[in-house]
């Protein structure tokens, strides 16, 4: 056996540390790339950020952030700013409870649990038709926007709460409508099939055992929707829906900075306190 | 005496409807009474709602959407735009996510012992840009960049930079500590370290992250331009503004479609990638 096989291996010098990023040249590419891509959404959305910067358009801005201060606190605009903002919260709660009063006889309807010609096999023809046909009509009335909705009951209804009412009572229907379904079909259906099974009527079955199997997921649902109309009420008054969103717009259009800054500081405080009630609550649900 | 306990439970009553100590009771109570306030204080016109008068021009209404418009021209306007929300929705979601990635550095504690000044302040303004909503953004720089897409691709990416800053921050913050730990204790400082341990760890969550907000953005996008910023919104304001029901009618079913399309898109990718 030679001694040269002993001998530990000639040690490598260790590499030397990159100079440069390894993957510079797939970063660069990736880079272009993206650039290609945005190009034309740049021109697209007339993306000319330096229109921000022209001198007259800076003076406009300057002018309407400088008169943010001192935000208007007059007792009379105060007086105001509070009816809107529970005018916001009523119009929240009002479109709340009719979206339920839509809702609710909808999620019966369409609840597959509750059907009794499911219990032996497969479900009969016309109720799974019915039911196919409700689910359409809860997506119709979800996927239409509430501005959308707004807009049309505007013109029904002329200016004021009842366009910004009726459109959450519609949105929120579908869409109460649909998680309903939703949660009362994940739960364990064994309680509900056997009231069914037993000669109990559908309504029964739903009021002892599906409904106290989910109401606590069903009113925390509820809870933090309540929360989203709070915020899109306000949104609604952009469109003549009435509430702080209508002054909101009545005051940026005349270019009133004062009222402007006191209204969103009210609309965050509002949103920020929606925000915590309804986590509260939810937590207290557990 | 027998202290046996009773074979059967004793009968008992069932609770009382209503007692101070029941929390749900006192909810309830508050509940009623917040609907009830808000029936009685709003001005609702169910009368001229639910009269015959009003039931005849909501037929009317509705009538005149029919025929909707679809002459080639028409339809031309429309399908740019779809293309300019669409564009609005891509563009302003991009400039949020690179807007979201810088502010989530100084929002979020980058190692244990790290002081992390900046935290709280810039926790702060993400809320606030949160907390005010696309349209009200828009409303707002209506006055810096004058009517047109530009406005409601800035609006869009204000309000979505504080809803997606905050997201990052938390990816970042609860990234894995070990291969930044590795980099800083050879020396490596702060920003390479975000470059090379921290962003490749967290990209795929805000990747994911963005898209969700990509999908909430065309439907926001859609409706924006009614204060005037851009869109298939500004369309449909402009054509209801001048009554031209059949237009309206064509420009209300492209906003549509294009939500639903997101939707089943969305919802066709998500059970793919899941199951």
């Amino acid at each position: 056996m030679s001694t040269t096989a002993l001998q530990p291996p000639p040690r490598r010098p260790p590499r030397p540390a990159p100079a440069h990023d390894p993957a510079w040249l797939s970063r660069l590419f990736w880079l272009g790339a993206a650039l290609v891509l945005l190009w034309p959404m740049v021109v697209a959305t007339e993306f000319r950020p330096w229109i921000l910067f022209e001198p007259k358009n800076l003076e406009v801005t300057a002018q309407f952030l400088g008169s943010f201060v001192p935000p208007a606190h007059s007792a009379d605009f105060l007086a105001l700013v509070a009816r809107e903002t529970w005018r916001t919260v009523a119009i929240a709660t009002a479109g709340l409870t009719l979206a339920l009063v839509v809702a609710v006889p909808l999620t019966l309807l369409s609840v597959r649990v509750l059907s009794i010609s499911a219990l032996s096999g497969r479900m009969a023809r016309g109720p799974a038709v019915l039911r196919q046909l409700v689910r359409w009509l809860l997506i119709v009335l979800r996927s239409v926007p509430e501005l959308v909705w707004a807009l049309v009951f505007v013109r029904v209804v002329g200016l004021g709460p009842t366009a910004g009412v009726l459109a959450i009572a519609l949105t929120y229907g579908g869409m109460l409508g649909k998680v309903y379904a939703e949660i009362l079909e994940s739960g364990e259906p064994h309680t509900t099939e056997t009231l069914l099974r037993n000669g109990s009527s559908r309504l029964q079955a739903f009021s002892f055992g599906l409904l106290p199997q989910n109401a606590a997921e069903l009113t925390s649902y509820t809870v933090y929707r309540w929360e989203c109309a709070i915020r899109s009420s306000v949104v609604l008054g952009f469109v003549g829906g009435g509430g702080l969103g209508q002054q909101l717009d009545n005051s940026m259009k005349m270019f009133n900075g004062g009222e402007v800054f006191t209204m969103l500081v009210v609309f965050v405080a509002l949103v920020a306190m929606a925000d915590r009630v309804s986590a509260g609550l939810r937590r207290a649900l557990g | 005496m027998d202290t046996r306990p009773a074979a059967n439970q004793p009968y008992r009553l069932p609770p009382p409807l209503f007692s101070a100590r029941c929390r749900a009771c006192w909810f309830t109570t508050a509940v009623l009474l917040l609907i009830a306030a808000s029936f009685w204080t709003l001005d609702l016109q169910w009368a001229q709602f639910l009269s015959l008068d009003a039931a005849r021009s909501m037929g009317r209404f509705i009538a005149e959407f029919f025929p909707p418009d679809t002459s080639p021209e028409f339809l031309r306007k429309v399908a740019i735009g779809t293309a300019e929300t669409l564009a609005m929705s891509a563009f302003g979601t991009a400039l949020a996510a690179a807007a979201g990635v810088l502010l989530a550095l100084p929002a979020s504690r980058l190692h244990e012992g790290d002081a992390a000044w900046g935290r709280r302040p810039t926790r702060l303004l993400l809320n606030a840009l949160r907390a005010i909503p696309e349209l009200v953004w828009a409303g707002l720089l209506l006055i810096a960049a004058g009517l047109g897409p530009f406005a409601g691709t800035l609006a869009l990416a204000a309000h979505t930079t504080g809803v997606l800053g905050r997201l990052f921050a938390e990816a970042v913050e609860n990234a894995p500590p070990g291969p930044g730990a590795a980099l800083r204790a050879q020396g490596v400082g702060n920003v390479r370290i975000f470059l090379y341990a921290t962003l490749p760890q967290v990209l795929p969550q805000l990747m994911s992250y963005t898209l969700y907000r990509w999908e909430n953005n065309i439907r926001a996008a859609a409706v924006l331009g009614v204060v005037g910023a851009g869109g298939l919104g500004q369309l449909l304001a402009f054509h209801m503004g001048l009554f031209q029901m059949g237009k309206t009618a064509t420009i209300l079913g492209a906003m549509l479609g294009l939500v639903a399309l997101v939707d089943a898109l969305s919802y066709a990718t998500r059970r793919g990638l899941t199951r």
